[in-house]
């Protein structure tokens, strides 16, 4: 590659772009296995309904933190408004699952926008006070309004159509399942696209090194209410998909408790690889799962200790603890 | 309708008082060390449930449980800063959040393994339980009470930073802990020094709250948010905004509470979202 000819860096670009997009085995085997849940007889479809939507949730919250280094303390909102606009949707007569979460994904995609406006210029601990503080004003809204919201009994008499006017939702979760894991997957699509994009490189760049962004002419700020705009519309997604496939909701879908499970969840799995997210999922509700089955109170003792092992001896969570122990063997 | 108004502006101090009790160490050792430590929080539980045991399995009196709350609880908070803080001094403000969430989580398991989940008896003696008629007002005792020990420790901690050798010292290391390293002080020690203080002040409020507040395992979660606010809007490393935030969260939030109860908490997490995108280092914050 010579300097003289003008072509050779955008066909580098090119080049390089074309080969982080490309899928590796893993990748597939991932995909694969979720779908294959589906056919295995006696698997627990509910939880594994929930793991998905977390993951999707938890995934929403890496192209924030992971890729852009802003840590939110109220992400739930955005889980929140999805699930409210889908159950009033559900409710006041629009039953069409697919129309209803796309515009559960909209709503919260403006507010999310708005928010990143908001943020953009604050950092540190104010960004996080600030984020928790309007976590807490849309929960206290939701919370006190019960004659609009149901209150703390949550918004009841919610309709969903089947999807595509085919599939109804049974009570033993296969079409929620299936429905959740194909919006999912499509999402987890647009999100690969995006972080192997050049606005997903713009976004590290910035994670990294603001001031030197802004000197190569990046605008960091739009880029930050932008991707905070994408986030909160794929926790919309979520939000609206817990909300379809379960007919109900309630405030706690954005409560603070909720933002910090996210929050936990995605630090287990690890931030930056978007499969953190759903790994983080997978192990959060399994053993959420597990331990609450076998000691009802203490439970969260556990959840606590597996939380300060990870921030103490796995800083990075589960998956690139993996992957650089899976390049170290490779290597020998 | 005038004596109710300076009610609950009483009440509001009250409660202001015993906020900036509880957060004071925290603003201190946050802008000290920039570390972010939620399971200030469970320090004061402990101290509410050091002040319950004593009380009432080795029936000292209450207003020496105060004092034994509040070195317990130091200690215990000098012997967590020591084995677990102290290797997380320079990590990113998400990691000491999630680190020391997953303290308190745990915290809040142990403390229901010992004592139950329930709320915790509290008797304190006769003379701070009903009210007194003080000024043509007629008000609570124990919250006058409240009033009067946080006052005092508000000018004993202004006092004692502004004008002692060793709060001088405090003062150099919140500002620049490179250079006061660099000028000989034991940073480490005073740090160490100021983290059991504020621990065990945190223990001390959890005691005195016990008996309005009420005391239960669930104690950190409902009071985490507070003292975060208290913390963020008063401005870290600084005593005075401590003060001040508490003050104007309390009154904030009995004011609210008693004349507009549809909006709740609304106003004080207001009050913090605006101050925060104003301020960002809080009212009393310096800027760089």
């Amino acid at each position: 590659m010579s300097l003289t000819n003008p072509q050779a860096p955008a066909a580098a670009g090119k080049r390089y772009f074309s080969s982080v997009a490309r899928w590796g085995y893993g990748e597939i085997i991932f995909w694969a296995a979720l779908l294959a849940i589906f056919f295995v007889p006696d698997a627990n479809l509910p939880l594994f309904g929930q793991i998905v939507i977390w993951g999707l949730f938890a995934m929403s919250l890496d192209l924030l933190l992971g890729y852009r280094g802003i840590p939110s303390m109220g992400h739930a909102a955005f889980f929140g408004i999805g699930a409210y606009a889908a159950g009033y949707l559900g409710k006041f007569g629009w039953t069409e699952p697919i129309s209803g979460l796309v515009f559960a994904m909209i709503l919260a995609g403006i507010i999310g926008w708005l928010t990143g406006r908001l943020i953009q210029r604050v950092s540190g601990i104010a960004l996080l006070m600030v984020t928790l503080g309007l976590n807490l004003i849309l929960y206290d809204i939701v919370h006190r309004q019960s004659e609009l919201t149901g209150g703390d009994d949550g918004l009841q008499g919610v309709v969903i159509a089947p999807v595509l006017g085919l599939f109804r939702f049974d009570i033993f979760g296969r079409t929620a399942y299936l429905y959740a894991l194909a919006v999912t997957f499509v999402l987890f699509l647009v999100a690969r696209a995006l972080v192997k994009s050049p606005f997903g490189l713009a976004l590290l760049g910035a994670r990294e090194n603001p001031r030197r962004m802004i000197m190569l002419g990046t605008p960091i700020e739009r880029d930050v209410s932008a991707v905070f705009g994408i986030a909160a519309a794929m926790a919309g997604a979520a939000g609206a998909l817990l909300t379809q496939t379960t007919q109900f909701v309630s405030p706690a879908t954005l409560s603070f408790q909720r933002s910090a499970d996210v929050l936990v969840i995605l630090i287990i799995g690890g931030t930056g690889r978007l499969y953190g997210a759903f790994v983080g999922a997978f192990v959060f509700l399994f053993l959420r799962d597990w331990l609450a089955a076998l000691s009802p109170v203490y439970w969260y003792f556990w959840i606590g200790f597996l939380l300060v092992i990870v921030v103490a001896f796995f800083r990075k969570g589960i998956v690139p603890s993996l992957e650089t122990l899976a390049r170290r063997v490779r290597r020998r | 309708m005038l004596a109710s108004v300076v009610t609950v502006l009483f009440n509001g101090i009250a409660y202001g008082m015993l906020l900036f009790i509880m957060s004071v160490g925290l603003s201190v050792t946050m802008g000290m060390m920039n570390f972010v430590n939620l399971a200030q929080v469970s320090f004061s539980m402990l101290g509410g449930y050091v002040m319950v045991a004593v009380t009432q399995q080795f029936g000292i009196p209450f207003l020496a449980s105060l004092p034994i709350a509040f070195v317990v609880v130091g200690i215990v908070s000098l012997a967590v800063e020591r084995t677990i803080f102290r290797h997380f001094y320079g990590t990113d403000d998400l990691t000491q959040v999630l680190l020391t969430i997953g303290l308190v989580f745990m915290s809040i398991a142990i403390v229901t393994y010992f004592w139950g989940g329930t709320y915790q008896r509290v008797s304190v003696p006769s003379w701070l339980t009903g009210q007194q008629e003080m000024l043509g007002l007629t008000l609570e005792r124990y919250r006058v009470f409240l009033v009067i020990v946080g006052g005092a420790l508000a000018i004993a901690l202004v006092f004692g930073l502004e004008r002692t050798r060793f709060g001088a010292i405090v003062r150099a290391c919140v500002d620049n802990g490179r250079v006061a390293r660099a000028c000989g002080l034991n940073t480490d020690l005073v740090f160490a020094v100021t983290f059991a203080v504020g621990g065990g002040l945190a223990g001390l409020a959890g005691a005195l709250s016990a008996n309005l507040l009420g005391i239960d395992p669930n104690f950190p979660l409902r009071y985490l948010v507070y003292v975060l606010i208290v913390v963020s809007v008063g401005g870290m490393g600084t005593i005075s905004g401590t003060l001040i935030a508490g003050l104007v969260l309390g009154i904030a939030d009995v004011a609210g509470k008693y004349y507009v109860p549809t909006l709740g908490g609304l106003v004080i997490y207001a009050i913090t979202v605006v101050v925060m995108l104003w301020r960002p280092r809080g009212l009393m914050g310096r800027g760089t």
